[in-house]
């Protein structure tokens, strides 16, 4: 393909062939400081091709291709060309990844412990480790967080952050140096800003945690919270999984213990100064 | 009915996690993870020591795990249940 | 600046002589890799290079090709084992077709293999009880139209496509190969009555009606699409079985045409054989892949799209199916 740009992140490696210069400048500018894809052997292939040749120029729309394909997927403009990077990317995950089980979840750590936040779109996961991140967590990731099925171990995933609406601004203030992707208005999901994750996590993106706790968050509530039985835990974690299926008895042992090993809680929160006390008593109760 | 024969899978057919009331099965034959409550996890292990007749089942279940409020007919229902999920098989 | 030839004759090359991999630069694995996913021979490749000495990355890239293979052939062989349990009254052999058989019959044709939907072939006398016992035991009908519907059980060689409603798998419920308005007419009476049983009681067709099959599909039922797949099934079966008696059985089917290519293209591709004419043409076909996995050669691959809808309906009916689907959409 004509524009091609590869990068690690955590143990997965990419390659990203693309039509149009622009989505590869961009990634290539914000992921400039992250290693490439070991042996120089990436692990999944991402294209964003033009459906027919004139589309390259004609209201450019940009298709989401790769190893792992879905047919109905809808295109996205050429401005949104890196938000259709980081789904293609997304999408190979979900659709191709075997090594580990994909929790879909934020991770920060501290003391090589992880703390692991669930939920749907919207539920904070993104923004809560953002700003554990600022007090001084390690960002592990926010899309994604790797359970190795050996180990019961957590590996790090630390994508570009994906910010949607009110989360920019409170993430901007958070991390007032951190470097940005274009703003992206009125996508499909609303207002899309993808930010760089700070160089502690990018160099220490190779470093396993034992995962501690548990947690599922929920925003614009009074501040509570309570344990999570663990066959719901179970439950919502298996739909929060894309792999877990096939990933068979191995995925199987690995989420049991996870649930076994590691308190469930979930968490009302009004705001992030409010969730962020709540997980600090949460974590010296452990 | 009464003559029908129940049996489950083998031995080592499953992984069994115990949660809370609930249990979660895997089922390695059809790699199928599933989510049972009482008196199924009791059923498969009874099942797991061999083939059996539904009257016996009843009569294990009461004495091996203090089961007894269970009817014939409402055993039979469960067994349908867990015939539908492919984890046993009739005669 | 010499042109390098770069579509899936490489990927051919790999399975035919692993050794081969060893001289592969990164570069050349990644499009190997590419390649084999979008024609869903990873698995199979797998299988065929492990032991040789390759880079870290891929090895663990393989290792997963593998794991993915072996969950795909467990669900597959417990879809096989419902269907069984769910037919074992209707009493009529039921007959497992393509991947599915080849895992359940350990074949060497079924290491690594990808494998889809599930395929049975019955006795067209006996589709109604099989179809009732089915819908009895969970599936159901994927698309509810019944224009389709009347044009599926008219004319093709299968019913409609049923999916079970808690697992999510779909079964193909065939009477014969090939559809019924194709100018070929096999004898399924006769692969049904050379069938082989396995332990379970479910059958697979005898080697040689399992190459003819996958000649009949891969050329007078399809638009070769998966066409390398298919091709290397066939050089599978013919390294394990050999082909005595194939020509005679193929002649019985109306295929020796076909089958007689199968066997030049697997040597052309797999072995030292040089393709000529027309079979030129689908091995462009065949390998038209990208280092990327894009699909290529768009012309030689429009023409075997039409080519294949002609093979199955006369063009008049052709001509009224596509007018009738245009009206509807």
């Amino acid at each position: 393909m004509r524009h091609a740009f590869s990068v690690r992140i955590g143990p997965v490696g990419f390659r990203i062939g693309s039509d149009w210069r622009a989505p590869i400048a961009e990634l290539e500018s914000l992921y400039r400081d992250y290693p490439k894809p070991r042996d120089g052997i990436p692990d999944f292939t991402v294209r964003l091709f033009a459906r027919r040749p004139w589309r390259r120029f004609v209201r450019p729309s940009v298709e989401i291709g790769g190893d792992y394909m879905l047919p109905e997927a809808a295109p996205l403009p050429l401005r949104q060309g890196l938000l259709a990077a980081e789904m293609a990317m997304n999408l190979q995950m979900a659709l191709g990844a075997r090594r580990y089980l994909l929790l879909h979840a934020s991770a920060v750590e501290r003391d090589g412990r992880a703390l692991l936040m669930t939920g749907i779109s919207g539920a904070g996961k993104s923004t809560l480790a953002t700003l554990l991140a600022a007090k001084g967590w390690r960002f592990m990731g926010d899309e994604f967080a790797l359970l190795d099925p050996a180990t019961g171990l957590i590996h790090a995933f630390p994508r570009l952050i994906s910010l949607k609406n009110d989360a920019i601004a409170a993430a901007e203030a958070a991390w007032p140096q951190a470097r940005m992707g274009p703003l992206m208005p009125a996508t499909p999901k609303g207002d899309i800003r993808h930010m760089v994750p700070d160089s502690r996590a990018i160099a220490a993106m190779d470093t396993l945690a034992t995962p501690a706790l548990l947690l599922f968050p929920r925003y614009g509530f009074d501040a509570e919270a309570r344990p999570v039985p663990p066959a719901e835990a179970f439950v919502r974690m298996t739909q929060a999984s894309t792999n877990y299926v096939a990933l068979g008895e191995a995925g199987f042992g690995a989420l049991t213990g996870l649930i076994a090993g590691v308190p469930s809680v979930a968490i009302d929160y009004p705001d992030g100064a409010s969730a962020i006390k709540q997980v600090e008593a949460l974590w010296s109760a452990l | 009915m009464s003559g029908t024969i129940f049996w489950g899978p083998p031995d080592n057919g499953l992984l069994i996690a115990p949660l809370d009331e609930f249990t979660a099965v895997y089922h390695r034959a059809s790699g199928i993870t599933h989510l049972l409550t009482e008196p199924a996890p009791q059923i498969l292990a009874v099942l797991g020591e061999g083939p059996v007749l539904l009257d016996a089942l009843l009569a294990r279940l009461a004495q091996d795990f203090d089961l007894t409020d269970g009817t014939r007919e409402a055993l039979a229902a469960r067994l349908d249940e867990l015939v539908e999920a492919g984890l046993v098989e009739r005669t | 600046m010499v042109r390098l030839v770069s579509d899936a004759r490489i990927l051919a090359r790999a399975l035919a002589d692993p050794a081969g991999v060893g001289g592969l630069d990164a570069e050349g694995w990644t499009a190997l890799l590419a390649m084999a996913r979008a024609e869903q021979l990873v698995g199979t490749l797998a299988i065929r290079v492990d032991g040789l000495p390759m880079p870290v990355a891929v090895k663990a890239i393989l290792a997963d090709a593998r794991a993915a293979a072996e969950h795909g052939r467990r669900a597959a062989l417990w879809e096989a084992e419902m269907a069984r349990r769910a037919l074992a009254a209707v009493d009529c052999p039921i007959i497992l077709l393509k991947g599915t058989a080849f895992v359940a019959a350990g074949l060497s044709a079924g290491q690594g293999r990808s494998i889809g939907d599930l395929d049975i072939l019955v006795p067209r006398e006996s589709i109604d009880a099989v179809e009732a016992a089915l819908l009895a035991a969970g599936w159901e009908w994927v698309k509810p139209d019944p224009y389709d519907d009347a044009y599926y059980r008219r004319w093709m060689h299968e019913l409609p496509p049923l999916i079970h409603r808690e697992r999510d798998r779909m079964i193909d419920v065939h009477h014969t190969i090939l559809p019924l308005t194709a100018r070929i007419t096999p004898d399924a009476a006769a692969l049904i009555a050379g069938s082989f049983t396995l332990e379970n009681g479910l059958r697979t067709l005898s080697p040689n009606g399992m190459l003819i099959h996958a000649a009949a599909h891969l050329f007078a039922d399809g638009d070769l699409a998966g066409g390398l797949r298919n091709l290397w099934d066939i050089r599978c079966l013919i390294e394990e079985f050999g082909t005595d008696g194939l020509d005679m059985e193929a002649k019985r089917h109306g295929l020796s045409r076909e089958v007689a290519r199968s066997l030049r293209l697997v040597d052309a591709l797999f072995a030292e054989g040089t393709a000529r004419g027309a079979d030129r043409l689908y091995i462009r076909r065949i390998t038209a892949r990208d280092g990327w996995g894009r699909p290529t050669r768009p012309i030689t691959r429009l023409g075997f799209y039409v080519r294949s809808h002609l093979l199955r309906m006369p063009p008049a009916m052709l001509a009224r199916h596509l007018w009738t689907k245009w009206r509807k959409a």
